[in-house]
């Protein structure tokens, strides 16, 4: 391995550890400490009977053997049973709900792509003309509406008035994961659009494009092969916390469609204060953004060789 | 200039074109399906909303209304409820004796019971079960309705060990004596609760035994039931699956092969799924859309046994005078409040007994002019004039839009008075435990009941109940309870009427409303009775084409 590669691994890596153990700690005091037992319930629980469920748990050994015992199981990657589901490990709740939102970011992010990178590139080849008027003013009404608005809306139109596609679902009958994955990607397209745009902009006025045009290129093969790939920098770097945020965030995605992903588990999970539960997916999210912005870098660094010195 | 602008124009044809193309193809590959509730007729396949995922299936565990439906499909009790009136019916028991005193009763197992695995169900298996939830390791929240049980509350506060001296016994395979302290009169009501329901001892043992928590019985793959449906299929936020049980003692006489219940917490998406036709039925409906179905048959609207209330902290000034919360209660104008906020039609009360117990007569109330006034002479004579002096009071509810709505109008309506109130709400977790530990003015409640009786409602503001959470205690009501519970079934709505006067006399609480279910309901489902539990066995019901009428 080349030598600014490792370094940069190594010093990603370094920077992950404490981060990681920061956000653990940190999640688990926090949650702790919150008003509200994940035992509590409507009717009055005999103390007799909360002892038995908080002894059940650990919970009545002091706090900081708790957070102990926690890193203990941790280390042999025992995430433990949910407080909520007693028949669950957390881990078995991530693995149910893993791939469904895995294949939903995957669908989310390649229309978001697909889409932002075209629309992208359309508006950069003919700056401020009404194709790039329209479609920013496109772009920027997608970044603004929110899923909680546009999932229902698509629901409702293409759902139920018109009856072309499955309100809710995923895999359950054909067509059940367009809406959701439509609803999930139009605003992170809309995002990729713009940096897109912004990125080809900046290109069209570095000189190794004029001298492509002096030569006498075509157009399209200095679009392609030139300006796009320094033009997309922006959106490859964006590409680590989209995904990250496509993977968590698709609660909203997930409660409209009735799809069973991680989202709900972790929101649900709040709600509860299934402290197993909690600590579980924030770890699980952690580790992935962490790594997703690892390999947001790595790309960039592979595209870009300015990025490798840094 | 122009020409670029027209190149756009045939650009943005283009790709109009391109997407009209895509949504076509895509609706017809859409044509063929059947929605769930057009192929639910051929299949007898019924889908239904279920509000929260449930916690587990496990009736000694679990005290949740979503587990409830699933674990009555699964598990029979040894009686069970009438579809329409809740009358006690036989389940697992064919036939049962009362001895002249109520205080012991007898029930005959049926001879044709079977578990999902072809063992016969026995009285021991109650007697295991029973056991088992009164044991106090497990821990279980409703070991409580078992109280009236001879010994019961020793033994499960752990001052008896010896179970034999519990008053339940099987004196043989078919026969399961259960003796009382007192005469209970809805004491087979409780025994149709999912609480009293018997599991299977070889499968609770394989898996870790009757204490084990966490135990993998209820897992689809071990499941062993006695009820007319066996479990199939659990993901999580996904469906439960079950389908009908062959081995059912009464297996001829139910119509459907399967259930899919839906883990659904949002309410608008429940409504779209049943508008698209996945659901057959809906867990409820959002109060801005009952207008839209008003007046259709898919609307269902029924009283439930439950009440919406405040609750009044009486140990904080100015709480603590009586004349300020009776004022508090007097002001409210209910009838306007169920009819232009909540909207389902909910039934104003201002009893905590929910209106709709039959022979149980609920307190008449003045006309609304009166009782402002009536508020204002009380308000003066505390010593607060139209409302001067007196502290801004916090309105404490969980956060929730309908909640909230009631809490912005009620608000409203003690202003008129000069009342000040502020509105806070917390998360739910977080109500509670501000509820449980007194801090609070005014907290937003609601109570429903168990079994069909006014006891079920009063007996949470008893001294020793955990659920009171006012500070109010009264011996005079403690005692007429407690008379009422030991006195002949004609005596006793008189007894426990003369102790909801007191309660409200006293006003540590201000009842508003008494519950209603709401929910769509398709046409297609045959067999679904109203009731006051919102129970609705599925034994009885089957889907078809409702007659003489367009869907």
């Amino acid at each position: 391995m080349e030598s600014p590669w490792r370094s940069l691994l190594l010093s990603r890596v370094l920077q992950a550890l404490p981060v990681l153990l920061l956000t653990i700690t940190v999640t688990f005091f926090m949650v702790r400490l919150a008003p509200g037992d994940p035992f509590d319930n409507e009717r009055f629980l005999p103390p007799e009977v909360q002892a038995q469920l908080r002894a059940d748990y650990n919970l009545d050994a002091p706090l900081f053997n708790q957070y102990l015992h926690f890193l203990g199981q941790l280390a042999t990657f025992d995430l433990g049973p949910s407080f909520r589901y007693p028949n669950r490990s957390v881990s078995e709740i991530i693995a149910t709900g893993l791939p469904v939102t895995l294949e939903l970011g995957l669908y989310a992010m390649s229309i978001a792509l697909l889409v932002g990178i075209g629309a992208g590139v359309f508006s950069a080849t003919k700056p401020y003309a009404l194709r790039d008027r329209s479609m920013m003013l496109m772009a920027l009404v997608g970044i603004c509406v929110p899923s909680f608005v546009l999932g229902p809306l698509l629901a409702l139109l293409f759902g139920i008035q018109w009856q072309w596609l499955p309100v809710t679902g995923w895999g359950y009958t054909p067509g059940d994961k367009i809406l959701p994955s439509l609803t999930l990607g139009i605003g992170y397209a809309a995002y990729i659009a713009r940096l897109t745009r912004g990125g080809m902009l900046e290109m069209f006025t570095q000189d190794f494009i004029r001298t492509a045009r002096a030569k006498g290129l075509s157009e399209g093969r200095i679009l392609i092969k030139h300006a796009l790939p320094g033009g997309l920098l922006p959106v490859i770097s964006y590409l680590g916390p989209a995904t990250a945020g496509l993977l968590s965030g698709s609660f909203v995605i997930e409660t409209i469609f009735q799809i069973p992903g991680l989202g709900r588990f972790f929101v649900q999970g709040a709600f509860n204060r299934d402290y197993t539960l909690i600590m579980g997916m924030t770890i699980f999210f952690a580790v992935l953004i962490i790594l997703m912005n690892l390999l947001s870098d790595l790309l960039a660094a592979l595209i870009d060789p300015r990025q490798r010195q840094r | 200039m122009l020409v670029i602008i027209f190149n756009d124009i045939l650009y943005a044809r283009h790709m109009l074109k391109t997407i009209i193309l895509l949504l076509l193809m895509s609706s017809l590959a859409g044509c063929n399906w059947q929605t769930n509730v057009e192929s639910g007729l051929a299949t007898q396949t019924l889908h239904l909303g279920n509000g929260a995922e449930p916690k587990d299936l496990d009736p000694h565990t679990v005290t949740g209304v979503s587990e409830g439906r699933l674990i009555r499909a699964l598990l029979e009790t040894l009686v069970v409820e009438h579809p329409a009136t809740l009358a006690p019916l036989p389940g697992a028991a064919a036939s049962w004796d009362i001895s002249p005193d109520y205080r012991q009763y007898t029930f005959r197992l049926r001879e044709d019971g079977r578990w999902s695995n072809g063992d016969r169900v026995t009285a021991h298996d109650f007697v295991y079960a029973w056991r088992r939830m009164l044991t106090p390791a497990l821990a279980a929240e409703y070991a409580y309705q078992f109280y009236a049980i001879a010994n019961a509350q020793a033994f499960h506060a752990g001052e008896l060990t010896d179970f034999t001296q519990v008053g339940i016994r099987a004196l043989n395979d078919e026969t399961l004596q259960v003796d009382l302290t007192y005469p209970v009169p809805y004491f087979l009501h409780l025994v149709a609760h999912t609480s009293f329901a018997p599991v299977h001892p070889p499968t609770i043992e394989r898996f870790g035994g009757p204490l084990k928590r966490h135990s993998l019985w209820t897992r689809p793959e071990n499941y062993v039931g006695n009820g007319a449906f066996r479990l199939s299929e659990w993901t999580l936020n996904r469906w439960i699956k079950m389908q009908k049980n062959p081995l059912y003692w009464n297996a001829d006489q139910v119509t459907l092969n399967e259930v899919v219940f839906y883990p659904i917490e949002n309410i608008t998406t429940e409504e779209r799924m049943f508008r698209s036709g996945t659901l057959h039925k809906t867990e409820t409906v959002h109060p801005d859309s009952i207008a839209r179905f008003q007046g259709t048959k898919t609307l269902r609207i029924a009283p439930y046994l439950g009440t919406y209330y405040f609750k009044l902290n009486t140990q904080r000034p100015p709480l603590d005078d009586v004349r300020v919360r009776r004022a508090l209660s007097l002001a409210l104008d209910r009838q306007a409040l169920v009819q232009f906020v909540t909207k389902g039609g909910e039934i104003a009360s201002n009893g905590f007994v929910p209106v709709n117990l039959p022979g149980y007569a609920t307190p008449a109330e003045p006309d609304v002019q009166a009782r402002l006034e009536r508020a204002q002479a009380l308000l003066a004579e505390a010593g607060y004039p139209q409302g001067k002096g007196l502290p801004t009071l916090e309105l404490l509810y969980n956060t929730a839009e309908s909640h909230r709505r009631i809490a912005v109008a009620i608000q409203a309506m003690w202003q008129q008075l000069g009342i000040n109130v502020e509105l806070v709400n917390q998360d739910w977790k977080v109500y509670l435990s501000s509820v449980k530990q007194g801090n609070y003015h005014i907290a937003r409640a609601g109570w429903i009941g168990d079994y069909p009786d006014p006891n079920t409602f009063l007996d949470i503001f008893s001294g020793n109940s955990g659920n009171n959470n006012t500070g109010w205690q009264n011996m005079q009501y403690d005692a007429l309870l407690l008379q009422a519970a030991k006195a002949s079934s004609d005596q006793r709505y008189a007894l426990l009427q003369q102790a909801e006067a007191i309660l409200l006399e006293a006003m540590p609480i201000i009842p508003i409303y008494t519950y209603t279910s709401k929910a769509l309901v398709s046409t297609d489902v045959q067999g679904w009775y109203d009731n006051i539990f919102d129970h609705h066995p599925l034994t009885q019901v089957l889907l078809a084409p409702a007659t003489g009428q367009a869907r």
